[in-house]
């Protein structure tokens, strides 16, 4: 006999007091990230300098710069989520795991931030690259 | 009987390596490495930006014999992950669990990703 209620089974919460979000989420950003990177990889073999005048100008394109932005997010998303499982798979012992929990978590909301402001710098200053 | 003596079931030295277990351990490594690669990443759109660190530095990197390297072993990782993470969206829909589909499967992801990383780097 379970004891759970048939709401608590519907929302999917275990005793961990949450369900499949994890799982899910993993999935989703690997969705959009197969569409992101395949976007990266087709748009940047495009170019031929690679100077940054170049690259300057490519970013700063409204619709890469979206895209920079949505792969900044997701990227560090879908990393939390990879790392984390590392992390609790490998780490022992409550202080460190947490310690390397919070650590994972902070670090990739700090790079996904940093990419973020340089990608709406380059999109919302002069992008012609000309006056670099 | 102290501990070490005590007799263990058997564990990943006792088994013949399957194909399997290589590319659930590459999957993670991969990852892993790609959560590297998103530190180059960040950095690389920061020298766009800012030149704090400056562009040519990160260029000379990029271009040298050993950022060559690093940045191929990048690329594998990607396709190798993309391809395998396909495999693993497919298992998600219940599909390809037989033991002969995993192996088959497995060599698809392999020469899947090697092919695409060389068509790449060549192409790139």
């Amino acid at each position: 006999m379970s004891l759970r209620s048939p709401l608590s089974r519907v929302l999917g919460s275990g005793s961990a007091k949450e369900g499949t979000e994890h799982w899910w989420m993993q999935r989703v950003t690997a969705v959009a990230l197969l569409i992101i990177g395949l976007w990266f990889l087709v748009s940047i073999a495009g170019l031929s300098a690679y100077d940054r005048a170049e690259m300057y100008r490519w970013a700063g394109h409204p619709f890469n710069a979206v895209m920079l932005i949505l792969a900044s997010v997701t990227l560090a998303w879908h990393s939390i989520l990879g790392v984390q499982v590392v992390v609790e798979d490998y780490v022992h012992g409550p202080f460190l795991k947490v310690l390397a929990l919070l650590l994972n978590k902070f670090l990739h909301i700090f790079l996904a931030a940093a990419a973020v402001l340089a990608v709406l710098k380059i999109a919302l200053g002069d992008f012609s690259g000309d006056s670099l | 009987m102290s501990k070490d003596e005590r007799p263990l079931s058997p564990h990943l030295s006792i088994y013949r390596w399957p194909i399997t277990m290589t590319l659930s351990i590459l999957h993670r490594m991969t990852g892993f490495a790609l959560s590297i690669g998103l530190v180059a990443y960040v950095v690389w759109l920061e020298a766009i930006a800012w030149d704090v660190i400056p562009y040519a530095t990160f260029y000379a990197i990029s271009h040298s014999i050993l950022g060559q390297v690093v940045l191929l072993g990048w690329l594998f990782s990607f396709f190798f992950h993309l391809c395998n993470g396909v495999r693993h969206l497919v298992w998600d829909t219940g599909r390809l669990f037989e033991k002969h589909q995993t192996i088959t499967s497995s060599w698809i992801v392999i020469i899947s990703a090697v092919i695409l990383t060389g068509s790449y780097w060549l192409f790139f």
